[in-house]
């Protein structure tokens, strides 16, 4: 089963987050991730669900997210044509000067960020997809990993076009018509 | 003018031309319940014994009239007894609008004396729930409540209002119902309610006629949502093909119709099953395949093409995979594709399908016969009745053996299956229509659920004549046991009882004992001609059938029972 990442663009009320989250959960759909935020209109979020399954179940999901009244719109984007991000924040163990420098190390061949130091420990930022992010925690698994903190995936398309093209026609939508 | 938040609602229920209302006061919809006072020769308010009858009862209302039924309770225990009711709403997509008040708001959030988060609860089961907390925000809600309840595929929709929002004053400009959805929200909400279809798809499906050799037509409860039955017997009449309907859609066409093959499925006849299952061009209109429908998945209609013509983009795909959809009003549909037709000739497929036909002439095992009961009730009203069921084995044989003329004929909680339902609904049918003739079929379980009613049709003076099958059991789980757990009868076994003829004369209602067909149309003649409620216990086999029967799950054409 592949992940998908979906961009649901919801009226910024309360309660539309755990309307659209017990969707998922009442068809059985698992989410890998979640991220929220405000977009540059205030009365308007961004949802950025990545969840698991094939392309019949991705046009399930599609339709009964539009049919839910504070949602706007609903994109799948493909890995191809967006870009992905997520933020992780990770607390690693580095006892003595070695494993300090082995940890600085690693994390400037990641391009990573080290956002705190104390005698014992390093904080370490992550920007990345989800490869980069991968790869740079399981090396430092080895050192150990005392806490880990992640904001979920976000994305946007890459190239000119905008998730606010497809609200101009609702019919030109891959899943076809959708009646409220 | 500032009014308070209690007239708005009275004033927007006056603006949707909202004259009969069902509901039960309490705390915190006093200030709602004081405000209707003042309306009581513009709005008719049906006091139940029940929420959960009162939420039945707007079901029904709309169902029976197509208009959006409303139903009042007050917060906590009266909210959440309205819950069976909006989810059977819900599941037979009934436009009705549910208003209850909550605490105020310095207590919300406190588990206050009756207080409960009704919009999370209600939100799986409801088109859109509400929480309004200013009197500013009234008019707003409930006119985009009530277009949200009627618009695009028909659902229930929630609005739970704080009681301080009732008593603060508010302006309000009174807004003629044509010119809702004019501007502002309500018309953005009316732009995602467009049911046009695209042409392209209707050509496809005609493209896809020229092409088979047995179509056959499958409607079910969204034809008479739409209002299209007349388009529907249109279009099948110049295809000349099979048509079949789910239990929702029975009356889409009538029932004695040359064309007509029956219901389909779990329950459904010999020949709608095997036109269903041999077809290969199968149209579903206005239908989801639900479960009792589609048996098996991928053993349903393995033969044919599958077009798919629904309101609801979700529906497509959601059960069955089809070949081509159409997402749109199934009655605009149906008579954009009746112009695009050529002219057919199924007449051999027609003639194979008409030959599966099968009686089933057996007697009673006890006492009445089903069959027998219904064919009488035709008779003696002259196919005028409009039948209401509870849930079980006698809605399967109310559904068999009564020849429905249209859509609204039979009134059943068909995807949710609720026992209790049929008299609160009964009782919302006749008060939707008026002068009909209203006969309500349930069974001995099903009547002891919500009996209680029988207090509100007595008060009213709401005449429904009751047909309790009374075979002393919960028949359909018994015969699931039968089948299946090797009778095993886990509390299933009724007693018979309680004396539904004392009960309901303790109503004040008319109460006969029948055992014999004679009886039955004795006992049935004077019902109707006593003018009030009735109550006629028939006697029934504890060991009656539905047949034939598929199992759960599996293919169409393999009967457990024949």
């Amino acid at each position: 089963m592949a992940q998908h990442t979906l961009s649901i663009l919801v009226e910024n009320a309360a309660g539309v987050l755990s309307q659209v989250i017990r969707l998922f959960s009442r068809k059985g759909y698992n989410i890998d991730s979640l991220a929220v935020g405000e977009t540059d209109n205030p009365e308007i979020s961004r949802i950025t669900v990545i969840v698991k399954g094939d392309d019949l179940m991705v046009r399930q999901i599609t339709s009964q997210l539009s049919k839910l009244l504070p949602v706007s719109s609903v994109t799948a984007l493909s890995s191809e044509n967006s870009i992905e991000r997520e933020l992780v924040l990770v607390k690693v163990a580095a006892p003595n000067r070695s494993a300090r420098d082995e940890v600085i190390q690693i994390v400037n061949i990641f391009r990573a960020n080290i956002i705190d130091v104390s005698m014992e420990t390093l904080t370490i930022s992550i920007v990345g997809a989800g490869e980069k992010t991968g790869a740079i925690l399981n090396l430092l698994k080895e050192f150990g990993i005392l806490e880990i903190v992640r904001t979920g995936m976000i994305a946007l398309e890459r190239g000119v076009s905008t998730i606010y093209d497809r609200n101009k026609d609702k019919e030109d939508y891959n899943y076809g018509k959708i009646v409220l | 003018m500032k009014i308070t938040g209690a007239k708005i609602i009275m004033e927007c229920l006056m603006e949707q031309g909202v004259n009969t209302v069902f509901g039960y006061p309490g705390g915190t919809i006093l200030n709602v319940y004081d405000a209707m006072y003042d309306y009581q020769d513009r709005l008719r308010h049906i006091l139940t014994a029940h929420e959960q009858g009162a939420s039945h009862a707007a079901d029904g209302y709309a169902r029976a009239t197509g208009r959006v039924g409303v139903c009042f309770a007050t917060s906590g225990p009266g909210a959440t007894n309205l819950v069976t009711g909006i989810a059977t709403a819900c599941s037979d997509s009934s436009p009705v609008v549910f208003l209850t008040c909550n605490v105020t708001e310095n207590v919300l959030g406190k588990d206050a004396f009756q207080e409960v988060d009704i919009t999370g609860i209600a939100m799986p089961i409801t088109k859109a729930t509400y929480m309004v907390r200013s009197a500013s925000e009234i008019a707003e809600t409930i006119r985009e409540a009530f277009a949200i309840a009627a618009g695009g595929r028909p659902g229930p929709v929630v609005i739970d209002i704080l009681k301080n929002a009732t008593a603060e004053y508010a302006d309000y400009t009174p807004l003629a119902k044509e010119r809702h959805g004019s501007s502002g929200r309500l018309a953005q909400i009316a732009a995602r309610m467009k049911t046009e279809p695209i042409t392209d798809e209707i050509d496809t499906l005609v493209r896809m006629l020229g092409e088979a050799k047995r179509p056959v037509l499958l409607a079910g409860g969204g034809v008479a949502r739409a209002g299209g039955a007349g388009a529907l017997r249109a279009v099948a009449e110049k295809l000349g093909v099979p048509v079949s309907t789910t239990l929702m859609g029975m009356g889409a066409i009538p029932a004695d119709h040359p064309q007509f093959t029956g219901m389909v499925g779990m329950h459904g006849s010999k020949a709608s099953n095997f036109a269903i299952s041999r077809c290969d061009l199968l149209i579903g209109v206005g239908t989801r395949f639900s479960d009792r429908v589609a048996g098996a998945p991928s053993t349903f209609a393995a033969y044919a093409k599958k077009v798919h013509i629904d309101i609801d983009r979700a529906e497509i795909d959601k059960n069955i995979l089809t070949d081509h959809h159409i997402v749109g009003d199934a009655k605009t549909i149906l008579e954009r594709l009746y112009e695009a037709l050529g002219t057919y000739d199924f007449s051999d497929w027609m003639a194979e399908v008409t030959a599966k036909r099968s009686d089933r002439p057996d007697g009673a095992l006890y006492g009445l016969h089903p069959r027998d009961i219904l064919q009488a009730v035709q008779r003696i009203t002259d196919n005028k009745a409009v039948i209401v069921t509870d849930v079980g084995q006698h809605q399967m044989w109310s559904s068999q053996y009564y020849a429905y003329q249209y859509p609204g004929q039979l009134i059943t909680s068909g995807g949710f299956g609720t026992m209790g339902f049929g008299y609160g609904a009964a009782m919302g049918v006749k008060l939707g229509l008026g002068d009909a003739l209203v006969v309500h079929t349930t069974g001995d379980g099903c009547f002891r659920m919500n009996c209680n009613e029988m207090a509100t049709a007595a008060h009213y003076g709401i005449p429904i004549i009751t047909l309790i099958f009374n075979n002393g059991t919960l028949g359909m789980v018994r015969q699931w046991q039968t089948l299946m757990y090797h009778g095993r009868y886990s509390q299933t076994t009724l007693d018979r009882g309680p004396d539904f003829v004392k009960l309901a004369q303790a109503y004040d209602l008319e109460g006969c004992r029948v055992a014999s067909i004679e009886e039955f149309e004795t006992a049935f003649r004077h019902a109707l001609a006593c003018g009030h409620g009735a109550v006629i216990d028939c006697a029934l086999g504890i060991d009656e059938k539905v047949r034939p029967m598929v199992g759960g799950g599996r293919p169409l054409t393999e009967y457990l029972l024949d």
